[in-house]
């Protein structure tokens, strides 16, 4: 099975041409790193694989992009639903302004989910598979936005689970959180994979290095390398690879 | 310039003064041997705590590197192969410095001569000569001379093979000095053993600069 597949994708921001020709395929439980210089495509091909650009008015894409064999930008496709599939956690946590639970509890109410007993059970479950049940299940009524930062991401996550997605993509999740907060984030990114297919863009090569499989770099736009991790980090077989996570680029 | 550049450069200048501190340990021993001056002998057995420290520095600096920049792909071969090469480099050290211990003894005009029958001399040149094409291999960055260094081994490895007979020989002729002729012989597998290291070394540089495993295989 092949969760992710993206063939000959082009974006393009009015006439700025900014992903070109992009083709990869990301298998399934796994955790893939995409990395570059600001401004080189990563987050915007991660973007494009939940139509997140849809909402810039100069986006145009050519190309295909799968998802579970379904082509995302087909006619029939329903983007709440794709983004209930693909779900996505960004770079500031962004816990909406509710409680701990009705946070978590959102989604599924969005979708249809009215059977209270049901609601509780889902929103325990995924506090708890995203590491934060134990912390948060006696002050569950309090503003998602007394936790800590760190405390906060993980219940985005928390949020993101509960509507049972297979893909989660990962846009810097850890970039604005403390050391300890960072490590739990990327304890979780891997229990997590055992169950979902995880895309995570990063500017932390370390952290690229520790939590993903495999590691694709982008330059100006372009898919430059992609491979296994443990190869990029210490064999790149191209040689801008090498300059970029050796840190002598440009 | 990234900030684990200088930290790099100093770590093979300092691999770079290592070498040619063995090396010369070794023409040391050429010449204490040539000139038969145990004087020359000592200078090489008080200056292997030099090496020795040399070592240890390259090692605190390995870590440190490793702890603080977190080095990956090519600087982290260059670390890693640094830190086996200077262990190489210390125990070829360590032989240079048991064939200046005996040297610094008087000896006698016997064990210079059996010195001679046993190619003492031509195996420590086929070293320093290995240890040279190591050093430009280092600094070209260039694997082919590493090439020449691996060939040479192999010389290396013939002189011990002749210098077995040959001891069998010494001692049937000479049984009352077995005990010294035997001490000889040890010495000459030590040397025969620096060529392996060496050749571990070059092993090592192919590692660092092409990021091919050798080791273990007949042909680099």
């Amino acid at each position: 099975m092949k969760p992710i597949e993206a063939k000959n994708v082009n974006v393009f921001y009015g006439d700025n041409h900014v992903l070109k020709d992009i083709s990869l395929t990301i298998k399934e439980n796994s955790v893939t790193a995409f990395i570059g210089p600001s401004g080189c495509g990563k987050s915007t091909f991660l973007r494009t694989l939940n139509r997140m650009n849809d909402y810039i008015e100069s986006f145009r894409k050519k190309g295909k992009v799968f998802i579970d064999g379904e082509e995302i930008y087909g006619k029939k496709v329903r983007v709440e639903e794709l983004r209930r599939k693909v779900g996505m956690v960004f770079q500031k946590p962004n816990p909406f302004p509710k409680s701990i639970f009705e946070n978590v509890a959102y989604g599924l109410k969005i979708h249809g989910m009215t059977d209270k007993k049901e609601v509780n059970e889902r929103v325990e479950k995924s506090l708890k598979q995203a590491a934060l049940w134990s912390e948060v299940k006696d002050i569950l009524v309090k503003p998602a936005l007394s936790l800590s930062g760190g405390q906060q991401q993980r219940l985005c996550i928390a949020r993101t689970l509960a509507v049972k997605p297979t893909v989660i993509l990962m846009d810097e999740p850890a970039s604005a959180l403390d050391p300890l907060s960072t490590a739990k984030i990327e304890e979780l990114i891997h229990e997590l994979k055992e169950k979902y297919t995880i895309v995570i863009v990063t500017h932390n090569m370390q952290q690229a290095a520790r939590v993903s499989d495999r590691t694709a770099f982008f330059y100006l736009g372009e898919l430059i390398e992609y491979d296994k991790t443990s190869v990029i980090f210490t064999n790149p077989s191209n040689k801008q690879t090498e300059n970029y996570i050796t840190g002598r680029f440009g | 310039m990234p900030a684990i550049e200088p930290e790099l450069q100093a770590l093979k200048e300092n691999l770079q003064d290592m070498l040619s501190m063995v090396k010369s340990q070794i023409e040391k021993c050429i010449k204490a041997i040539d000139k038969q001056d145990a004087s020359i002998a000592k200078e090489v057995v008080d200056d292997e705590k030099k090496i020795n420290i040399q070592e240890l520095a390259i090692d605190r600096d390995c870590e440190n590197i490793l702890a603080l920049y977190t080095p990956v792909a090519t600087d982290l071969r260059l670390v890693l192969a640094t830190l086996k090469i200077t262990n190489d480099l210390e125990r070829i050290g360590d032989s240079a410095k048991s064939l200046a211990k005996m040297l610094s003894n008087d000896l006698s005009k016997n064990e210079y001569k059996w010195m001679k029958e046993l190619n003492v001399v031509p195996m420590l040149e086929v070293l320093v000569s290995m240890l040279k094409e190591i050093g430009n291999a280092l600094r070209k960055e260039d694997t082919k001379s590493v090439l020449k260094t691996v060939k040479k081994d192999d010389d290396l490895n013939d002189y011990f093979k002749n210098a077995l007979k040959t001891t069998a020989s010494l001692i049937r002729k000479n049984p009352d000095e077995a005990k010294t002729i035997l001490s000889l012989f040890l010495l000459i597998r030590n040397l025969e053993r620096s060529g392996d290291l060496t050749k571990n070394i070059a092993e090592e540089i192919v590692f660092q600069i092409e990021a091919r495993v050798v080791k273990h295989r007949k042909k680099l």
